[in-house]
């Protein structure tokens, strides 16, 4: 496996609360890789960690790029956006007030302006802007088509149904051209047959050569689509492996069961 | 029925407990010094009576629109809808021909020229406020510094007005920049105090740096504005306005200048704003309005994105303070006190967050009307607030609260208000 993004002891504390503790693990290209773990496990700490909407405290976050290896926990978050990762957030954030065809040509801002020479070019008509701006609706055309939801194209993102929103969403993150797309409980409030459409979407994307990352709790989307799973529990990362190595892992079902702590006095008492 | 009533008494309960000692007793100075207690509870009746009919009533109508309310709003918007498509280019032809219609006199023009100012302001602090949510109290500094950048460039210098103009832009738009790097984290009620403080300290700083302002005594003497370098004198020597294009000297021909040179700015700031924002740019404004967070997991450079909102609305309020500077020939600190900023901030709110036709018409309004009410004086203010307060219970959005969309693969539709963010700062 040669991997996308590399994880290299990476510590999250806030003041004394250690969140996330020296966690390591790569996630591969044309891999998904989901991080399951208990409620308050550091799942989303780590996420932000990786998008860089934290700083980690210790460790490295590398992406193996197509443009060579960077260290994302050095850069500003929209740095690491436009380095190739994208994300979608737990309770959605669309630009509600805008349309659907908005919203994913927002997530074009950094090509478009390029082509509008930073909009000064583009107020006196002087560009290449129209051409951009064609290319760039093609793009949004066709992930709207991809997430199903070509005909709500000019509908307010707000006045969308739940399960369109979460497929706008990843539409949107798609839309920035990422080389891993980062999923914070994609499935979460989705029914069977809705999370199954996901799983399916999130096929095609892996597809198309983008790696994609997830926390879910949905297990049973977990298992099914996942190549390889992280499961963490009080910050540290306690397994990694297939869904169905994990599934097997007796610490995995001690985490998930709630006896972690008894196992963990147990462990001190042995030492 | 009972319901209504009910809240009618209590709001007259209220009104009584309000008036009965504030209107119903006065003090009067009597003979030989002394104070009279005046008794009106006449008055203090009459005021309860008012207040318990219009709740009254007021409650009934409500009652009576939520028996209606489905139907009837879409009605009312498809109603706003038609008068908005047709309402905009006959108050720009309007504008376009007021110098030229019958009954318009010097007065009239006047009044035309400070009513375009402040569509101007205020279609340049809806770039900050109504596209980037950036909550800014003290948009008049940058008013301010457009006004005394004219005013000192044209008397140590001696440049004309047509190179200051563009001067006194850039100038008010480095200031933005640098009012906006400070705040760049600040948002929402934090964010509109800082502005606040920035407008204050600009007007303080004039006040007190007498040796390059002149202090409160302001500059006086601004050179007026030439036709492109043919002065509006009126002897109608050789090389005077009038005398280029054989006409008979007359002052109206600098106020006509004037008005259609605001007129000018105003359709610029319009043009450049419709402009940006059916580009990369006004989307990224709007969408910071709409979620700063997501903003930034897009790739989007909030500092340059915030920073390119306050200078723009910077420039187009320099622009203006230039023309007024021209305009008075006089200008003191005094003409850029909070309350401008307010004005402004009220004519961006009112009219609707984002839209320019909105801004206009309540520019309109508030300006042209508080200056046509001016024989009504003590009751103008009382007009004035009861305005305020009906636009903001009728249309709490402001007149134009909904949002086009800027591209569209389809028909463009009319995006409600509910669903557009007012923007946290």
């Amino acid at each position: 496996m040669s991997p996308i993004l590399e994880l290299r002891g990476v510590t999250m504390r806030f003041g004394g609360l250690t969140a996330v503790k020296d966690v390591s693990f790569a996630a591969g290209k044309g891999e998904i890789t989901a991080i399951i773990g208990p409620n308050g496990a550091g799942k989303t700490t780590l996420f932000n960690c990786i998008t860089g909407f934290y700083r980690p405290t210790e460790g490295e976050v590398l992406l193996h790029g197509a443009a060579g290896t960077t260290p994302l926990q050095r850069l500003p978050d929209h740095r690491i956006a436009q380095a190739g990762v994208a994300r979608t957030f737990q309770n959605i954030r669309l630009f509600a007030g805008m349309t659907a065809l908005e919203n994913l040509l927002i997530a074009q801002h950094n090509r478009l302006m390029a082509a509008t020479g930073f909009g000064i070019g583009a107020v006196l008509g002087l560009s290449r802007y129209p051409a951009a701006e064609r290319q760039a609706v093609a793009q949004a055309r066709h992930w709207l088509a991809a997430t199903d939801l070509l005909d709500r194209a000019d509908d307010p993102a707000g006045a969308l149904p739940y399960g369109q929103q979460r497929r706008l969403e990843i539409a949107r993150a798609m839309c920035t051209d990422p080389q891993l797309l980062c999923l914070d409980e994609p499935a979460a409030g989705l029914n069977p047959r809705e999370s199954e459409a996901l799983a399916d979407l999130l096929r095609r994307i892996l597809a198309a050569g983008t790696a994609i990352l997830l926390i879910e709790h949905d297990m049973h989307v977990v298992m099914r689509i996942s190549d390889r799973v992280v499961v963490l529990d009080h910050g540290s990362m306690i397994a990694i492996g297939t869904p169905a190595a994990v599934r097997a892992d007796p610490r995995v079902i001690a985490a998930y069961l709630g006896e972690a702590d008894d196992e963990e006095s147990a462990a001190g008492a042995a030492a | 029925m009972i319901a209504a009533l009910r809240e009618a008494a209590i709001a007259a309960a209220v009104a009584f407990g309000l008036f009965v000692l504030l209107v119903g007793l006065k003090t009067e100075p009597g003979s030989a010094g002394t104070l009279i207690l005046r008794e009106r509870f006449g008055d203090v009746a009459l005021l309860c009576g008012l207040v318990f009919t219009g709740r009254l009533l007021m409650a009934l109508w409500r009652a009576r629109r939520a028996a209606v309310e489905p139907g009837a709003p879409t009605r009312l918007a498809a109603l706003t809808g038609r008068l908005g498509s047709w309402l905009a280019p006959a108050l720009l032809a309007t504008a376009l021909l007021l110098p030229w219609l019958p009954g318009i006199g010097r007065s009239e023009l006047d009044l035309g020229i400070l009513v375009l100012t402040y569509v101007m302001l205020g279609w340049g602090l809806n770039i900050v406020v109504g596209l980037a949510g950036l909550l800014d109290l003290g948009y008049v500094a940058f008013y301010a510094v457009g006004a005394y950048a004219y005013a000192l460039l044209a008397q140590y210098f001696g440049l004309s007005f047509w190179i200051c103009l563009p001067l006194a832009g850039i100038l008010a738009a480095f200031w933005g920049v640098l009012l906006g790097f400070p705040v760049l984290r600040l948002r929402g009620d934090y964010l509109a105090i800082v502005t606040l403080a920035f407008g204050e300290i600009i007007r303080v700083v004039l006040v007190n740096w007498t040796e390059l302002t002149g202090g409160p005594n302001g500059i006086s003497g601004i050179p007026r504005p030439s036709f492109f370098g043919l002065p509006f004198s009126m002897g109608g020597e050789e090389g005077s306005f009038a005398a280029v294009f054989g006409l008979e000297p007359s002052p109206s021909h600098r106020v006509i200048f004037l008005y259609y040179l605001i007129l000018c700015l105003a359709l610029l700031t319009n043009w450049v704003t419709l402009r940006l924002r059916r580009q990369p740019l006004g989307r990224a404004w709007e969408a910071m309005r709409e979620d700063e967070i997501a903003c930034r997991a897009l790739g989007i450079n909030l500092t340059a994105t915030k920073l390119s909102a306050f200078a723009l609305g910077a420039m187009f309020g320099g622009f203006a303070g230039a023309f007024f500077a021209t305009r008075q020939a006089f200008i003191s600190p005094e003409s850029f006190t909070f309350i401008e900023s307010a004005i402004i901030l009220a004519i961006v709110v009112l009219g609707g967050l984002g839209s320019q036709l909105g801004v206009a018409i309540a520019a309109i309004v508030m300006i042209g009307g508080f200056e046509l009410f001016r024989e009504f004086d003590e009751w103008r203010m009382l007009i004035f607030g009861g305005v305020m307060v009906a636009i903001m219970v009728l249309r709490p959005r402001g007149l134009v609260g909904t949002r086009t969309p800027t591209i569209a693969l389809g028909e463009r539709r009319k995006i409600s208000a509910e669903l557009v963010q007012e923007g946290r700062g």
